[in-house]
């Protein structure tokens, strides 16, 4: 888990064939809005953008590559927010890695409480394969 | 978040946006603060080890550039529609266009559209040079209630 992943207390939850679920437990420095303790939407987007990039990861395991040998990078992300989260409830994130080129990798990714089909948010995102993974000297 | 807001509005601090920022737990968290110079808001996200993803390069999380734009784009928009609730975010496309380095980030939004119920708000972050952006979003926000 990145620092960040772990800074805000994401935690890998399961990995089913393509899919990878991640927990977010719920903990007050993630809310928003300190009158409600809603999270923030910048949590969800974290979320779902960790996730995302986990699932491409998932994918180069499944087809025997080394997941940490090269790079990627996230090209962009379109998140859409369906509903607030509930407070005091875990937050989970499903993404699957739907498609993927030699140079382009495409995710969606649901953000949920308990049922993936009543979504608190969804999301898009493509990420650039085979960049960098070491600084240009 | 509604009662900051009408706090500082009674208090006659209604574009103290630093102050608001600082009633958002999860803009602490990420310790982030705000920058006004007359009318023109500058969000400054200063760099901290937590919000490394890719500790190789290392660059900053795209989920941290993320919701510094959601942010930035937030505060920007109470600033300068001085509306009466929080707006909700419906949607934010973000597009990274550079890895985001491990050193202080600034990031400023313009509303380009307020309608009745519906705000669109375009944001850009950038590090050393504001015509290098590190990565920019444009999301539609809910001003109403549904």
């Amino acid at each position: 888990m990145p620092a960040y992943g772990a800074a805000i207390g994401m935690e890998v939850h399961g990995v089913v064939e393509r899919q990878i679920t991640i927990k977010v437990p719920y903990a007050l420095h993630l809310v928003g809005d300190p009158d409600t303790g809603v999270l923030h939407g910048g949590v969800i987007t974290a979320a779902l953008d960790n996730a995302s990039g986990w699932a491409v990861r998932v994918v180069k395991e499944l087809e025997d590559e080394d997941p940490m040998a090269s790079g990627m990078a996230t090209l962009d992300i379109r998140i859409d927010y369906m509903k607030p989260a509930t407070p005091n409830l875990d937050l989970f994130v499903m993404a699957e890695c739907y498609k993927r080129t030699s140079t382009i990798a495409f995710v969606r990714a649901v953000a949920y409480h308990t049922d993936a089909d009543d979504p608190v948010a969804t999301s898009v995102a493509t990420f650039m394969m085979g960049t960098p993974n070491q600084p240009r000297v | 978040m509604m009662k900051i807001l009408n706090k500082l509005r009674e208090e006659g601090r209604a574009e103290d946006m630093q102050a608001l920022v600082e009633h958002i737990p999860y803009a602490q968290f990420m310790g982030i603060k705000v920058d006004r110079k007359g009318n023109e808001i500058t969000m400054v996200l200063p760099f901290d080890e937590k919000l490394i993803g890719n500790p190789n390069l290392p660059a900053i999380h795209g989920g941290a550039i993320g919701s510094f734009l959601e942010i930035t784009s937030l505060i920007q928009l109470l600033y300068s529609t001085q509306c009466e609730r929080i707006p909700k975010t419906v949607d934010i496309g973000i597009d990274y266009l550079r890895s985001g380095k491990p050193v202080e980030t600034y990031g400023r939004a313009v509303v380009t559209r307020q309608g009745r119920r519906v705000a669109n708000v375009r944001a850009e972050i950038w590090q050393e040079a504001i015509n290098k952006p590190v990565a920019a979003s444009h999301g539609h926000f809910l001003l109403t209630p549904v």
